[in-house]
């Protein structure tokens, strides 16, 4: 096995043998279904888009309690040290610890399909905006973890990491929601670095490139820039 | 196997290692040994490419630590200090971890990782979690991690350093073993460790090489001469008299306690003065109720070089 299955392995059994993983998936799970049942008493349509909008506002706030530990208790505890003079590229350690993050996210949202299940009995829903809906989610938690590992990688402390992560996730949110129903180049350039237009996109039923193409780059830079700063250490 | 050349590390302004060069041959266990703080850990740090040098060239087994990173890990063992491990590991799954991390082929993994744990006799708490193990056991699962891929040079940052005597005991028994197949680079603060279990020792202050050499070599090196420590009945302003008279001695000190005397005789270097001293003595109807010879050991040297004060035996 190569050293990133083996890093993402162990990453993902200390998710499980902590507390972590399931706190995460059941606050998760009390929020998302409050949302869905307010959303869908309120429109009476049998659709998820509503009470997606909302659910990005909570896997902002989770998404960094899940990658603040990451790297942040490695450096805390001194565990990076034999991590590190191990033979491993940095890289490994890095991709490795991403996958087994986005990993438990994808395992936290998989519950929501429970949701659909019930949409189906009570109305009959598109299913093409459903599965575009997912494939955003799953996309757009691919960025949020990469921007939870960076700030997980910079610091010793599991707070700060985690409340930094949740600040900078909020503010890509923001600036996204801020730049709705305003014209210019300014708002527009706000709407393509927010992370809401291009996550609003897929819960209506399009899979448009420049969507995909911004979550996968934006991810893949900041994973290139954690590696970078684990790597830092080598050299600095 | 190591070679270190003017290697230097700067913090801000100050030099936690200065410059030092040193080798480390095949097979043999040399003992970093320095007060806290002198740049032991730094240098460890630096051969085990987790940290680069400010300046000068490392090379481990042939490899420069700098540029060929990976082939220096590849064989390297190494204990940090305080022995970080995941605390909600267990034994057996933590060294399963580790050699696959080092790369340890699939067919060879059971048995290498059965080897170290009989090797380091962890056998009994394997199944355990390590956040409920004693440092003992700690370090010993550390131990066993570092040789799960069969390094050829070890290198052991304060290994025994928070243990109970007897734990201590068993740690340096089982580097003593390890010593009789790998290259062993270790450091510590603790001196008698050094004479049990080091060919050649170097201390290390602030940063600096201050000595090099086996731990017998260095001390009779560094004997300024031989100290004498007398208890004598008789009168002592005539035995301190030609005590003084005896050819080589270089300071007297009498200490009057009326009817017993007591002196302290320091001697030039490599002369034994002590049949002198006996026949003088009884010459002067003095009475020797107790001669003793101090042998400088390796603690005066390590005191006398790391804060360079010349201490005055009595």
């Amino acid at each position: 096995m190569t050293s990133t299955g083996t890093i993402f392995q162990r990453e993902i059994n200390a998710y499980f043998l902590s507390p972590i993983a399931y706190v995460v998936i059941a606050v998760f799970m009390v929020f998302s279904g409050y949302f869905f049942s307010v959303m869908l008493g309120l429109t009476q349509e049998a659709t998820l888009r509503y009470s997606l909008a909302y659910t990005q506002f909570i896997l902002s706030i989770l998404t960094p309690v899940i990658t603040m530990r990451l790297f942040a208790e490695e450096n805390k505890t001194g565990t990076i040290e034999p991590l590190m003079t191990a033979p491993v590229t940095d890289f490994s350690v890095v991709f490795g610890k991403f996958l087994s993050a986005w990993a438990l996210y994808n395992i936290m949202i998989a519950p929501t399909a429970f949701y659909i299940i019930f949409l189906a009995w009570v109305g009959s829903p598109d299913y093409g905006a459903i599965i575009s809906s997912y494939i955003g989610l799953i996309l757009m938690g691919g960025l949020f973890v990469a921007i939870g590992l960076l700030v997980s990688a910079v610091t010793k402390n599991q707070i700060v990491a985690a409340v930094i992560g949740i600040v900078a996730l909020l503010i890509l949110l923001v600036i996204g929601l801020a730049s709705t129903g305003n014209e210019g180049w300014f708002y527009s350039c706000l709407s393509y670095i927010g992370t809401y237009d291009h996550w609003d996109t897929f819960t209506k039923g399009l899979i448009d490139t420049r969507d995909v193409v911004y979550y996968s780059s934006f991810t893949a830079l900041l994973i290139f820039v954690a590696v970078r700063i684990v790597e830092s250490r080598r050299w600095r | 196997m190591i070679k270190v050349e003017q290697l230097a590390k700067r913090y801000a302004d100050v030099f936690a290692v200065d410059h030092i060069s040193f080798e480390v041959n095949q097979g043999e266990i040399l003992g970093l040994l320095g007060p806290n703080g002198a740049g032991k850990t730094t240098t460890m740090r630096i051969l085990t490419c987790y940290m680069p040098a400010t300046s000068g060239t490392a090379t481990v087994a042939g490899y420069d630590v700098f540029r060929d990173s990976i082939s220096v890990r590849k064989q390297i063992g190494y204990l940090p200090e305080n022995v970080p491990l995941y605390p909600e590991m267990r034994v057996k799954e933590y060294l399963t971890f580790r050699a696959k991390l080092k790369k340890v082929p699939y067919r060879e993994r059971k048995s290498k990782i059965n080897e170290c744990i009989e090797k380091c006799r962890i056998k009994e708490v394997q199944n355990q979690i390590i956040g409920t193990l004693s440092k003992g056991y700690r370090q010993r699962v550390g131990l066993a991690d570092t040789l799960v891929h069969d390094p050829k040079i070890l290198i052991l940052d304060e290994p025994t350093i928070g243990l109970d005597p007897n734990q201590i005991r068993q740690v340096r028994q089982l580097i003593k073993e390890l010593g009789e197949k790998h290259t062993i680079l270790l450091s510590t603060h603790i001196l008698p460790e050094v004479e049990m279990l080091c060919g050649r020792v170097i201390i290390i202050n602030k940063g600096k090489i201050v000595a090099m050499d086996t731990p017998s070599n260095l001390e009779s090196q560094l004997k300024s001469g031989s100290n004498i420590v007398l208890e004598v009945r008789g009168n002592g302003e005539k035995i301190k008299n030609a005590l003084s008279g005896i050819k080589g001695v270089k300071k007297v000190v009498w200490h009057d306690k009326g009817e017993v005397n007591n002196f302290a005789v320091e001697a030039e270097k490599g002369m034994d003065i002590r049949e002198d001293i006996f026949s003088n003595i009884v010459k002067n109807n003095g009475v020797i109720r107790e001669m003793k010879q101090i042998a400088v050991t390796l603690e005066e040297i390590f005191h006398q070089i790391t804060t360079q004060e010349q201490e005055v035996m009595t």
